[in-house]
C-alpha cells in the first residue's frame, strides 16, 4: 500500500467537495427535483454507509467476521430511543447526547462479547457475533421496557437529512483517521498475519478488542440515527438478514476500502427500492454473490483501492 | 422426582439429536479447519427430503430415510467440490463468509421453490409411551432417539477407529501435507468426511422432524447454531466431545425450559458458549494446541 502524505490542500478539496454534494441534494429537494421519499431514502443511505464503514473496520482492516453488527446497531437503537423518549430530548446537543449514548451502549456490549470471543483465532467471533444477534432479539422481544413485539412506540423524528449526512461525514473522516494512524496500521498487520503481528510487539488482542468496539459504537450511533428517523422499532428489523446485507456491502465493495464499501452502500440502498419485485430474490442473489465473489475475487469488487482527491490530483499534475 | 426423570429423558434424547449433528460440524472442523455453517441446513434439506418421500412418494420411514442419507451425504461433497475446495488454500475469512453464503443460498432456494410456510412432518409410526416407574412415563420416540444416535456414534467411532479409511481421516486432521506425503488421497478422505457427516445429519433431521414436527426453510439456523454450541463445549475436532457436549446442551436446554424459563433458554445456550470460550476455550475433551508457524 502507497501511503499518500495527505496535505491542508487535499483536506479543504475534500471538504469542499462534501458542502457541495449537500448543497446540491438540498438544492435539488427545495426546487422540488426530489420529494420526501427521496429524502427518506437519503438519510436511510446515509445510515447504512455509516453501518458499512464501520463494519469495514471490523471485517476489512481487522479481518473478523462480523455477523451480529444489526444486533449493536439496535442496541444503540433502543437506548437512544429509551432516553430520548424518557427525558424528552428535542435539542441538538440532546441529540447529540443521545446518539452518543446508544453509540456507547453498543461499545460496551462490543466489549462483553468481544473479550472472550476475540482472544481465540477468527472462527470463534462468527459464532459469537450471530449468537449475540440472537439473544440481542429474544431480550427485545421479552423485555417490557422494549415494548417487545409491539415495538417501541413514540419516538421523537429528530434525524433530519442535513444531521444523518453530517453524522456519516464525521463518521468516514473518524474511521479514515483511525485506519491511516499507527493503530489502524496495527489493525492491518493484524488481518495480514496475527502470528507475524504479534512477533512484532504488536498487542494483538488490544487491537482487535479496540477496533472491534469501535465498530460497535459506530453501529450504535447508527443505530440512534435510524430510530429518530422511523419513531418505531421493532426488534425484527435488527434480525440476521440486516446482518448479512451489511456484510455483502462490505464484501461487494471491498473488504479494507472506504470508498468502495461507501458506493456498494449507496448502490445497495438504492438498488432494492428502485427494483421492487427484484424482492423477493434478493436473498438468493446475495447469497450466489457471496460464493461467487469469494472464489474469483476474494478481496471484493475495489479490493483494498481507494478513490481518492489526492490520487486525481497527481495524476493530474503528472499530465500536466 | 418423576418429573426430573422425565425431563432428563427428554433432554437426553434431544441432547442425541445435536450430538449427531454436532458430529458432523466437529469431523468437518477437525479435518479442513472450517465451521460449515451450511451443516444445519443439510437438517433441513434431509427433513423435506423424507417428508416429500413420505408423503408425496408413499414410501415407508426406513427407505425414506436411507434415501434421505444418500442424498444429504452427496449434498455434502457437491457443497465441498463446489464451494469450499477452490478456497482451500484461501483466507479463513474468505472461507467462512462461503460457508454462510451456502448457508443462506439453501434457505433461500428451498423457501422459494417450497414457501417459508411450515409443513407438517407425517407422524411415525412409533406413538405411544412406556411406563417407567410411579407416573414416570417416556414416549417412545424419545427412547427410538436415544438409541439410534448412540448406535450411530458406537458405528462411527468403529469406523473411524478400525478401518484404512477412518485411519486416513485422523491422518489428514492431524496434517493433511505428511499424509499426503505418505500416499493418503486427501481430497477423497475430505469428500468421504463431508459424506459421512451430512449422511449422519440426515438421521439428525429424521428424529428431529420427527420430535418437533414441522418442515420449514429456516428450522436449519437454530439447529444448527445449537450443535455447534454442543461442538464447541465438548471441544471441536473431538468426536467424543461431540457426543458429550451434545448430551449435556440437550439436557441443559430441557431442564432450563422446564425450572427456569421457556423464553430464555436460547440465551442461557449463548451464554453456555461464552462461559466455555471464556473458560476453557478448547472445550471438555479438547487439548489446546498451539498454533504452528
Amino acid at each position: 500500500m502507497v501511503v499518500i502524505k495527505p496535505n491542508l490542500k487535499v483536506y479543504i478539496i475534500s471538504a469542499v467537495a462534501v458542502l457541495a454534494l449537500f448543497g446540491i441534494l438540498t438544492l435539488l429537494l427545495e426546487v422540488g427535483v426530489l420529494n420526501n421519499f427521496h429524502r427518506g431514502l437519503i438519510i436511510l443511505v446515509c445510515i447504512n454507509v455509516i453501518l458499512a464503514v464501520s463494519l469495514n473496520l471490523s471485517a476489512g482492516f481487522l479481518g473478523q467476521l462480523v455477523l451480529g453488527h444489526a444486533a449493536f446497531m439496535a442496541v444503540g437503537a433502543y437506548t437512544a430511543a429509551l432516553i430520548s423518549t424518557r427525558l424528552g430530548v428535542t435539542s441538538v446537543f440532546g441529540f447529540i447526547f443521545v446518539l452518543i449514548a446508544g453509540g456507547l451502549a453498543a461499545a460496551l456490549s462490543g466489549i462483553i462479547i468481544g473479550v472472550p470471543a476475540l482472544r481465540l483465532r477468527g472462527d470463534y467471533v462468527a459464532i459469537v457475533t450471530l449468537g449475540f444477534g440472537l439473544i440481542i432479539q429474544s431480550v427485545l422481544l421479552n423485555l417490557r421496557i422494549t415494548g417487545g413485539a409491539d415495538g417501541l412506540l413514540g419516538i421523537p423524528r429528530l434525524t433530519t437529512m442535513g444531521n444523518a449526512f453530517f453524522v456519516m461525514v464525521i463518521v468516514v473522516a473518524l474511521l479514515v483517521a483511525l485506519v491511516r494512524s499507527r493503530h489502524g496500521r496495527a489493525m492491518i498487520a493484524i488481518r495480514e498475519d496475527e502470528i507475524a503481528a504479534e512477533a512484532s510487539g504488536i498487542p494483538t488482542t488490544y487491537y482487535k478488542i479496540l477496533g472491534f468496539t469501535i465498530a460497535a459504537f459506530f453501529a450504535g450511533v447508527a443505530g440512534g440515527l435510524f430510530a429518530h428517523r422511523v419513531s418505531v422499532l421493532v426488534p425484527e428489523t435488527f434480525g440476521f438478514i440486516y446482518s448479512i446485507e451489511l456484510l455483502v456491502i462490505v464484501v461487494l465493495g471491498g473488504m479494507g476500502s472506504f470508498t468502495g464499501a461507501i458506493v456498494a452502500a449507496v448502490v445497495l440502498t438504492l438498488l432494492p427500492e428502485l427494483l421492487r419485485e427484484f424482492g423477493d430474490f434478493r436473498m438468493l442473489t446475495y447469497s450466489i454473490l457471496l460464493v461467487a465473489m469469494m472464489i474469483f475475487r476474494p478481496k471484493g469488487l475495489m479490493g483494498s483501492y481507494e478513490f481518492s482527491i489526492q490520487s486525481i490530483i497527481s495524476k493530474i499534475r503528472k499530465r500536466g | 422426582m418423576e418429573m426430573f426423570v422425565m425431563q432428563l429423558i427428554n433432554g437426553l434424547s434431544i441432547g442425541s439429536i445435536y450430538a449427531l449433528v454436532a458430529l458432523g460440524y466437529t469431523m468437518v472442523y477437525g479435518i479442513v479447519k472450517l465451521i460449515n455453517f451450511a451443516h444445519g441446513e443439510i437438517i433441513m434439506v434431509g427433513s423435506f427430503m423424507i417428508l416429500l418421500l413420505v408423503r408425496y412418494a408413499g414410501l415407508p420411514f426406513i427407505p425414506a430415510i436411507l434415501i434421505a442419507m444418500v442424498g444429504c451425504a452427496l449434498l455434502g461433497v457437491l457443497m465441498e467440490k463446489i464451494a469450499y475446495k477452490p478456497l482451500r488454500n484461501a483466507s479463513r475469512l474468505s472461507a467462512l463468509i462461503t460457508a454462510i453464503g451456502v448457508s443462506l443460498f439453501l434457505q433461500n432456494l428451498f423457501m422459494t421453490i417450497f414457501s417459508p410456510n411450515p409443513r407438517p412432518f407425517p407422524a411415525v409410526p412409533i406413538q405411544g409411551y412406556v411406563r417407567l416407574f410411579g407416573n414416570a412415563t417416556v414416549s417412545n420416540l424419545a427412547i427410538v432417539t436415544i438409541v439410534v444416535s448412540l448406535a450411530m456414534m458406537g458405528l462411527l467411532q468403529l469406523f473411524v477407529k478400525k478401518t484404512r479409511m477412518g485411519k486416513a481421516m485422523r491422518a489428514v486432521s492431524e496434517d493433511a501435507g505428511a499424509a499426503s506425503l505418505m500416499g493418503v488421497n486427501v481430497n477423497s478422505t475430505i469428500a468421504v468426511t463431508f459424506a459421512i457427516g451430512s449422511a449422519l445429519a440426515a438421521v439428525g433431521s429424521f428424529l428431529f422432524a420427527s420430535t418437533f414436527p414441522q418442515v420449514q426453510p429456516f428450522m436449519g439456523l437454530d439447529m444448527g447454531l445449537k450443535a455447534f454450541v454442543a461442538a464447541v463445549l465438548g471441544g471441536i475436532g473431538v468426536i467424543p466431545g461431540a457426543m458429550l457436549g451434545g448430551l449435556m446442551l440437550g439436557v441443559i436446554e430441557v431442564m432450563t425450559r422446564a425450572y427456569i424459563s421457556t423464553q430464555w433458554s436460547d440465551a442461557v445456550v449463548f451464554s453456555i458458549l461464552i462461559i466455555v470460550l471464556l473458560l476453557k476455550p478448547s472445550g471438555l475433551l479438547g487439548k489446546s494446541v498451539g498454533e504452528k508457524v
